[in-house]
């Protein structure tokens, strides 16, 4: 990663404009040409700098439902649990954090249905009681981080 | 959010096409005109359905290895004004009021902090007590170790 690629990571976080030739403009915004930005970016996401670009959903605005969830695993099961609460497509962030709750992950489903019966589905699968933690209140959401 | 902004969504949720004209090539696939990709997604984005059309970097990549979910304890009944004062310092990317677990988890308010190093990290979480103050009755900071998975939002039976 170098600089520009640090410049196009800072611009790419703040939005991106809904025109005919989007990239073509915030290219011209960088001194670069369009073709430069499609490849520098495609590289970005190849290399796993960028984990996504494009449209941010707001699941539960949609209708959909979304929640925080987390689990105690054993640390002798621990790569075993990881992979069953992975195979659901419903996980959408998955994390390992230092906690007796040590697995974290990130729901979101297109009802709130589906959202209890993927959660009855993983404490089923992994034998293990699922800590629901939904948010009750949003106070702030800034996905900015300056590269 | 209709079902041709449900098609839309499954469409660009895993990502908008790296082509010169994305909005054209998504209109091609839906079978829809440009014009009207581009509307619906401008009357997504204000009505909030869309936070953004943005890039969502891995934290690790940039640098940012201490990544910690700090969780506290503060009263009910003030959480919402400590809360909103809480997302409002500048390092803080996430901030929720999320219910208890009692007796094993106390705590109702959580803030996502980003540090390059540890003390930086440090730094971040004692501001955080230092606004918080008395109203702190006890707090924890999880630490991520590894990111498992991060593939965004998919929804639809396809998805995967």
């Amino acid at each position: 990663m170098d600089d520009l690629d640090r410049r196009i990571i800072n611009t790419l976080q703040k939005g991106f404009p809904i025109c005919d030739a989007p990239y073509r403009r915030v290219a011209a915004s960088l001194n670069l040409t369009e073709t430069e930005l499609l490849a520098r970016l495609q590289n970005l996401l190849d290399d796993g700098t960028l984990t996504r670009f494009g449209p941010l959903y707001n699941a539960e605005q949609g209708g959909g439902a979304l929640t925080l969830a987390a689990v105690k695993a054993p640390a002798e099961r621990l790569d075993e649990i990881a992979e069953i609460i992975n195979a659901f497509p419903e996980v959408a962030h998955h994390y390992a954090r230092n906690h007796a709750l040590n697995l974290w992950f990130v729901l979101a489903t297109e009802t709130p249905e589906q959202l209890a019966k993927t959660l009855a589905a993983i404490a089923q699968q992994t034998g293990l009681t699922v800590y629901n933690l939904p948010k009750l209140k949003e106070y702030f959401v800034n996905l900015h981080l300056e590269a | 959010m209709d079902d041709t902004d449900r098609r839309l969504m499954r469409a660009s949720q895993a990502g908008l096409p790296l082509t010169p004209e994305p909005y054209q090539t998504l209109a091609e696939q839906l079978c829809l005109s440009k014009d009207e990709v581009m509307q619906r997604l401008t009357a997504m984005q204000e009505q909030g359905l869309i936070r953004r059309i943005a890039a969502v970097p891995n934290h690790y990549r940039l640098g940012y290895r201490f990544n910690g979910m700090t969780v506290w304890e503060v009263p009910d009944e003030r959480i919402d004004e400590l809360g909103l004062k809480v997302g409002q310092l500048p390092f803080v990317s996430h901030c929720y009021h999320r219910p208890r677990h009692l007796p094993e988890w106390p705590y109702n308010l959580f803030a996502m902090v980003h540090g390059k190093t540890q003390a930086e990290a440090e730094a971040q979480i004692r501001q955080i007590a230092d606004l918080l103050g008395a109203h702190n009755r006890g707090h924890d900071v999880l630490y991520s170790t590894k990111i498992l998975k991060k593939t965004g939002f998919r929804s639809g039976q396809s998805a995967g």
